[in-house]
């Protein structure tokens, strides 16, 4: 990622490029979710309402999140309709 | 995996500023998926000025133009001009703004861009205050409800007034089309979107957004809030095409606001007499739409 | 080439439909009407291929412009007075994205009390904005400098908003013969737009932003470096410009008979037509006086001021405004850029003409001999009505 530091390494303009998920923000969260395979049906809702977009898919179609972004804001938790995700205290 | 019931596409990245559990986030990422890359976005004072993250990083995967906190109307008909000047195809044009920018301080610029019947879209994402400033009253928070500006004692119980109706207001200018839309009804939300891209002139798309702290509720409850605020009656869903209102979702029977109305803190204070009230005052607004969807 | 004669409003109207402009946007106030109802004339007519967006403010008319010329348009608007102090906040915007631009401003009092009636408060008001600044002396000048206000502004080296204004009815809507170029001429000295700094459809990209207090000076930087060089650039648009029409306006001071005089009176806008007469009247009575015209405010011409200081005893300076509590504001910056200097004359500082007082032969007359016989630090009203004594 391209370094702005003094006045020659900006944009004649004030014009941001850089995409923003390189900003990590995991450190907010205080409790992550924790989804049960067993349990889940693959019915996309924490995908759909997360708002961070920090809910991925593996090769077999299960939910992964992705813990460089997750706030723990515990929306995925809550809509889950079986009940596959629990909040699990950060350590 | 079951089909995804809306469109995969994201055109809004991770990383960015948003309080966890942000109703104003998922309504921009709704919104592009509706909308899809050839859109650019002008956004005033608010939010997501902040969400979308400090110089040099940039939330959007398409071309976001800050504008001056009154001035989103402007904005976007100085881009779609523009835009048709300069011959480029086939790109939607969309202001993006808070409820305090477009009822208040913003609405000026709203009413002369849906008078000129500017071709583009203005979606107003509606968390009822001045949540960038950290919950300020603004001319959409609803009647009772605690902000900063009106807080609750001796001799203040929340907001006097009740909530400007925003809709009226555009429907006044009779645009092709505005609609309301709630985050915890996605399907519905990017439907409404996809269908306002495809309409030519002012289209106006007022959304529901809401907000952890603003409305004081813990942020896992967001979908839950939004879902009774429908279903209650105090934020129906609605479209209005060429003057024809037509209700997108009924219950037989709506849910009392009180279940509505107990999950936040802001209404903590409420009196049962004065959530009978606000009950009063919300079947009231429903029977109107219900007569306006009759005019048809 | 064709002559017409018509008014500074009308020249600034025609200067935009040469200069192809792309998306005007403007919102009426006297006496500024007349440039927009003309260029409304050539988009209905199709003499200016142009979207012309009807605001319903003058603030959203800036924030249009913005908007267009953030997307790649060249754009144009114009207002006077009330009106430019309400899109005062888009000034600042205008030139922080690097906007390109171009205004026309009909300069006129402030309010209360209302007065339609030419003083310079207006856009004196908007010095600190980071727009380049003409302050016009005849609708020839008004023409010409507008179409090379389109040029400088979109420099690549430059990339700052410009406004060209023009004396309230005494330019605006008195009329004068004007050589307009042809089509061909302007189309050779300004091509279309060149895209830098624009917003590109289908990339992730923010014009505009926010940064904390580690980058925003450097940003601000910029823009002082932008400024600076819009002083030399400046001088080889109007060499090109003088090139294709024969006229070249004299660059950022030009001077009148100020090589061997003694005191110079420095002055702006229509008055110096006036003080250019008393200066002849006054050398046929044997004074060494001259004048010098401040043309371009921003930027501003430092090193001319200096180098006319080290020719001259006494420097007054005519004031069309005046900042409370201090002095003229025009007095205050060549205050400023001659105290930095090597050379320091006395210098005072003359307002008048406020509000649309005619400043007359007299009028200036009276501010050279005051200027010749007498040295004050207080700026001096001239022919202001009191029954007091004059000091």
């Amino acid at each position: 990622m391209t370094k702005y530091e003094v006045e020659e390494d900006l944009p004649e303009a004030p014009i941001a490029t850089t995409p923003s998920d390189v900003i990590h923000t995991s450190s907010w969260r205080t409790f992550r979710p924790v989804i049960d395979l067993k349990i889940c049906t693959k019915c996309n809702v924490c995908w759909k309402f997360c708002p961070d977009d920090a809910v991925a898919f593996d090769g077999e179609g299960f939910p992964v999140i992705r813990l460089d972004y997750c706030k723990g804001c515990a929306i995925c938790a809550e809509e889950c309709k079986p009940k596959a995700i629990t909040m699990v205290k950060e350590e | 995996m079951a089909r995804l019931s809306i469109p995969a596409v994201e055109l809004m990245r991770s990383g960015h500023s948003a309080c966890p559990g942000c109703g104003a986030t998922l309504v921009m990422r709704y919104m592009l998926k509706g909308l899809g890359e050839r859109t650019i976005v002008t956004v005033p004072a608010c939010c997501w000025t902040v969400i979308g993250t400090p110089f040099p990083t940039t939330a959007l995967d398409v071309p976001m133009l800050d504008c001056a906190f009154e001035a989103t109307g402007a904005s976007i008909s100085g881009l779609r001009a523009a835009a048709d000047k300069m011959g480029l195809e086939d790109v939607t044009i969309v202001g993006f703004a808070g409820d305090g920018g477009t009822v208040d301080i913003g609405l000026q610029a709203l009413s002369g861009m849906l008078e000129r019947r500017t071709d583009g879209i203005y979606v107003m994402y509606d968390n009822e205050a001045y949540m960038n400033t950290g919950v300020q009253r603004s001319g959409a928070t609803p009647e009772g409800a605690w902000t900063t500006t009106t807080p609750v004692d001796e001799f203040s119980r929340g907001k006097p007034e009740p909530k400007k109706d925003i809709m009226a207001i555009v429907a006044a200018h009779s645009p092709p089309y505005a609609a309301t839309v709630n985050v915890a009804f996605p399907e519905d939300f990017v439907k409404k979107i996809a269908k306002a891209k495809a309409i030519k002139g002012p289209r106006f798309i007022h959304a529901l957004a809401p907000c952890p702290p603003g409305w004081r509720y813990s942020s896992e409850k967001t979908i839950e809030v939004g879902r009774l605020a429908t279903d209650t009656n105090m934020f129906p869903l609605y479209e209005i095409e060429n003057g024809v209102y037509r209700i997108s979702r009924k219950l037989g029977v709506a849910k009392p606001v009180a279940e509505y109305l107990k999950t936040q803190g802001r209404f903590a204070h409420l009196t049962a007499a004065e959530v009978a009230g606000i009950q009063a005052q919300v079947d009231a607004r429903w029977k109107r739409l219900l007569a306006l969807e009759g005019l048809a | 080439m064709v002559e017409l004669v018509i008014s500074g409003n009308y020249a600034q109207s025609y200067a935009a439909k040469l200069a192809r402009v792309q998306v005007a946007s403007a919102y009426p106030i006297t006496p500024q009407t007349s440039i927009v109802e003309k260029i409304a004339e050539f988009v209905a007519s199709g003499e200016l291929q142009a979207e012309f967006i009807k605001v319903e403010s003058e603030h959203s008319a800036l924030q249009a412009c913005i908007s267009a010329a953030a997307l790649g348009a060249r754009t144009y608007t114009a207002t006077s007075s009330q009106g430019l102090l309400l899109m005062h906040e888009l000034l600042h915007w205008a030139a922080g994205a690097r906007t390109p631009v171009v205004m026309g401003v009909v300069n006129r009092a402030v309010a209360p009390p209302w007065s339609i009636w030419t003083d310079h408060t207006d856009t004196m008001a908007q010095r600190d904005t980071g727009w380049i600044q003409f302050y016009g002396e005849s609708n020839q000048e008004v023409l010409d400098t507008t179409l090379m206000a389109f040029r400088l502004a979109e420099s690549v080296e430059v990339r700052l908003p410009a406004m060209v204004t023009e004396d309230a009815f005494y330019l605006s809507h008195t009329v004068e013969p004007v050589d307009i170029p042809s089509q061909e001429q302007v189309d050779a000295f300004l091509p279309p737009r060149e895209q830098s700094s624009t917003l590109q459809v289908g990339t992730g990209m923010r014009l505009g932003s926010f940064t904390g207090p580690d980058l925003y000076m450097e940003f601000r930087h910029k823009i002082a470096r932008a400024m600076a060089r819009a002083r030399d650039v400046f001088l080889e648009v109007e060499d090109d410009y003088a090139r294709m029409t024969g006229r070249n306006h004299g660059g950022l001071l030009p001077t009148y008979k100020a090589d061997d005089a003694d005191t110079v009176l420095v002055t702006m806008g229509t008055a110096t037509t006036t003080a250019r007469g008393v200066v002849d009247a006054m050398r046929a009575d044997g004074h060494r006086v001259g004048l010098a015209k401040l043309r371009t405010f921003r930027p501003f011409p430092t090193q001319e001021l200096r180098d006319l200081a080290s020719q001259v005893d006494r420097i007054g300076v005519l004031d069309r405004s005046f900042t409370f509590g201090a002095a003229g504001a025009a007095f205050t910056e060549v205050a400023g850029a001659l105290y930095t200097g090597p050379h320091r004359p006395l210098l005072r500082d003359f307002v008048a003409g406020l509000g649309g007082r005619d400043v007359t032969e007299v009028t200036v007359r009276e501010a050279f001999l005051d200027l010749l016989t007498r040295d004050a630090p207080e700026s001096q009203w001239v022919e202001l009505k009191s029954r007091q004594e004059a000091p």
